[in-house]
């Protein structure tokens, strides 16, 4: 491929860390865009100027992306186009776990559904040659136990590619008014009448295996039931729409009883019910229509010898007796030094007693949630708190605040804050700038002054603030409580929509960069009164309490100087 | 058959390294290999865990429950925590260093005596090889080479069946050539720890 583009998310972001790589050796074009509508229309472009691309993002990534993916499906490309979306089922790192192989059908567009990191590499170079067959892109629905799984990969050579695309203007295909559209319709559904036939003949639908029950498994589902089933004859579905109808025709006519392996939504399940039914064949449907499995999280092996009983599963190992012994939860933390938390700190601080509802977003700090932090009151997707904040604000007498990140700004905060100045929501925006993609493993942003491979202008976020109609705007270091709590109290008591810019640098990011200048703060044992306001108020993970002493864990702590600031009695001080 | 090893500790003590460590080992010696682990938030602090499988028809991603071979334990609660992927027959290898949870230090919740843990899992038919390798981590000279200790310890079980040597040179091809040294000395004392 010669151009791919993304936004980073878990589990796809470690493709992204490879490209970077990659695209250095081979001379493909690699960005991350702003966001995943942005990196789909890049990679629309490159494919409709002749040059093969690749777009990937997490599956809510495919929701930002819809609107151009579901045009796309009208106007097709030229060359291969290939976009991943990497579903979450279980939400391991997310807040849905939709099932994206339903766009492929909302889109016509045909999908590869891989089950193992192999497979999803010979899925992707399969993938390009489809849609150059079809002129459409493909879709390559992964989830999380395929993305983050490892296994034995034998790669190809990294070719040098060219990006020497040129453009062929044919606006009666690539320019969507009605009349284009409705050819474009009529051209999507022959399209998907092909795919289907490829569907049928596709390698990656396969039968294997010799027994009395039949198994229809796709995915990362397909590993569990091949692994742990005795006595199944499998049909392995991997080209998933179309789904062949035929191949699975045949394949229900051998058996009285199929079951259905497939992670969330019954899609294949439905169908297969659907088959049976014209079929006219007497044949039970074991799966979650029917209520043997669940509808809800990921599978797993357990999923499997759930249904021992109705089919054979593998002997397992023997369950030891285990004592039960209360065990302190461990929910992951903002990292020691966060500035993330020393700017709730300050805004709990200038509320005082105030009701207000905070509107948070997707990045670290969303682990503001818990408590005594308690930062976090409303949530939906990538950009929802300026929107959301604005909405609080019209609809109650609340204080309204908002949290967003600097890479989530950029993603789509700037939609809701221009809404914020047209329609004149009273509310406090603070923009919690560390100056990365922290959550997803410091990727570049437009602010960081740098892309993955060149230096490039950062994008100033007062002047973008002000730019955009903010006209009160004040940045702060949350590293400096007191002054960090005075602006955000200014900035509450005015009846206005104000912003205010949280600044400092991710300390993971600098850590990982050699870059952070580390000092060493102890407690004076003698000054402490043991009140425990920095344990129980601010929370840092390089405070530590053995029921008697409060005291700093010297190789956690970074130096902030925070929790010196947060002492009542001064006892907290520098000591290298 | 398959080798199910399950590793677990705590976010950014090294966990997936070991994983890696101990899959290319085993892709090495010429076996099929999967693995699995977790990214994302989970990270922050929070409990992880990874799973690396290998031998014939290997393919899911998951340790099964009372399904593990070898439970690699970074942290003696995250050992327990685990202890529903054990096995009759299950070798634990566990560091006896406590990382207390921030549930524990602001006082909400209590951290259990390791003893109590060890002694439990003895009770349960495991056979349970404990050391300090925090300690000894940081006796090599830093506290990141925790996971060539522990390795160190799991190169000398007779049960595992990779060959030490493979193990060994698996290890140190993951770690930069300057910290070569302090690695070897770390996978020493982890050896020498766990034959005690």
């Amino acid at each position: 491929m010669a151009v791919a583009a993304t936004y980073p998310g878990t589990p796809s972001s470690e493709i992204g860390t490879n490209l970077e790589a990659l695209s250095q050796e081979t001379g493909m074009y690699f960005e991350y865009s702003t966001n995943e509508k942005v990196a789909l229309e890049v990679g629309a472009a490159a494919a409709a100027s002749g040059l093969r691309s690749f777009v990937f993002f997490k599956h809510v990534g495919l929701n930002v992306a819809s609107d151009p993916f579901v045009s796309l499906g009208y106007v097709g490309v030229r060359r291969g186009m290939v976009i991943l979306t990497a579903d979450d089922p279980s939400m391991h790192s997310s807040q849905n776990e939709q099932d994206s192989r339903i766009f492929a059908r909302l889109a016509n567009l045909p999908m590869l559904e891989p089950t193992t990191p192999a497979e999803a590499r010979e899925m992707t170079i399969a993938g390009f040659d489809i849609s150059e067959k079809l002129e459409a892109p493909v879709l390559l629905r992964t989830s999380t136990r395929v993305n983050h799984a490892r296994g034995i990969v034998t790669l190809g050579e990294a070719k040098k590619v060219s990006l020497e695309g040129h453009f062929e203007k044919d606006p009666m295909r690539f320019v969507p008014v009605p009349a284009v559209a409705r050819r474009g319709r009529v051209k999507q559904l022959e399209r998907m009448r092909i795919a289907k036939e490829m569907s049928e003949q596709s390698p990656f639908n396969f039968e294997s295996g010799e027994g009395s029950v039949g198994v229809i498994a796709s995915g990362v589902a397909y590993a569990y039931a091949k692994e742990f089933l005795d006595d199944a004859r499998f049909l392995k579905l991997g080209f998933t729409y179309p789904l062949p109808d035929q191949k699975i025709r045949k394949f229900i006519s051998s058996f009285d009883k199929v079951v259905i392996f497939e992670e969330l939504t019954p899609l294949v399940e439905e169908r297969v019910i659907q088959l049976a039914k014209e079929e006219a064949c007497e044949l039970r449907v074991l799966g979650k229509l029917s209520g043997h499995l669940p509808m809800a999280f990921e599978y797993s092996p357990e999923t499997v010898t759930a249904l021992r009983g109705e089919l054979k599963v593998k002997e397992m190992g023997r369950p030891i007796q285990v004592e039960p012994i209360d065990l302190p939860n461990r929910p992951p933390v903002l990292c020691a030094g966060c500035p993330h938390r020393s700017t709730f700190y300050a805004v709990k601080k200038a509320l005082g007693n105030r009701d207000a509802v905070f509107s948070t977003d997707i990045g670290c700090y969303t682990l503001g949630i818990n408590p005594p932090l308690s930062a976090a009151d409303y949530l939906l997707c990538m950009g929802s708190s300026v929107g959301a904040a604005g909405g609080f604000s019209e609809s109650t007498k609340q204080k309204v605040i908002a949290f967003i990140g600097d890479s989530t700004l950029f993603h789509s905060g700037l939609p809701g804050i221009v809404n914020a100045v047209f329609n004149d929501h009273r509310y406090l925006l603070v923009v919690l700038d560390n100056g990365t993609t922290a959550m997803t493993g410091h990727q570049p942003h437009p602010g960081t002054g740098r892309t993955h491979a060149r230096p490039t202008p950062p994008m100033d976020i007062e002047a973008m603030l002000r730019g955009l109609g903010a006209k009160h705007v004040q940045t702060v270091d949350p590293y400096d409580l007191a002054s960090t709590t005075s602006a955000l109290k200014e900035a509450l008591d005015r009846d206005a929509f104000s912003v205010v810019v949280s600044r400092r640098a991710c300390p993971l990011a600098l850590m990982r960069k050699a870059k952070l200048k580390r000092s060493l703060y102890a407690i004076d044992q003698a000054k402490c009164v043991r009140c425990k306001t920095c344990l129980t108020k601010f929370t840092c993970p390089a405070l530590a309490y053995d029921g008697k002493d409060v005291s700093i864990i010297p190789e956690m702590c970074i130096g902030c100087g925070c929790c010196a600031q947060v002492c009542p009695k001064k006892a907290i001080e520098v000591r290298k | 058959m398959t080798y199910n090893v399950l590793i677990v500790g705590v976010g950014g003590q090294g966990v997936l390294l070991a994983s890696r460590v101990i899959g290319e080992a085993a892709m090495r010696e010429g076996r099929e290999v999967v693995m699995s682990e977790v990214h994302g938030m989970a990270q922050r602090g929070g409990s992880v865990s990874a799973a690396v499988r290998f031998g014939k028809g290997a393919l899911s991603p998951l340790v099964p429950k009372a399904g593990a071979d070898l439970l690699l334990g970074f942290e003696p609660v995250e050992t327990y925590r685990a202890l529903a992927y054990a096995k009759q027959g299950t070798v634990v290898v566990t560091d006896v260093h406590r990382i207390v949870p921030m549930t524990v230090t602001s006082g909400n919740e209590k951290y259990p005596e390791v003893g109590e843990l060890l002694s439990a899992m003895r009770k349960s038919g495991l056979k349970v090889i404990s050391l300090d390798a925090t300690q000894a981590a940081e006796e090599a000279g830093a506290r990141v080479t925790v996971n060539s200790v522990l390795i160190g310890a799991v190169s000398t079980l007779v049960e595992f069946p990779l060959k030490e040597g493979t193990l060994r040179s698996a290890l140190m091809s993951s770690v930069p050539a300057k910290a070569k040294q302090i690695n070897e000395k770390a996978y020493e004392l982890g050896r020498r720890a766990a034959l005690h």
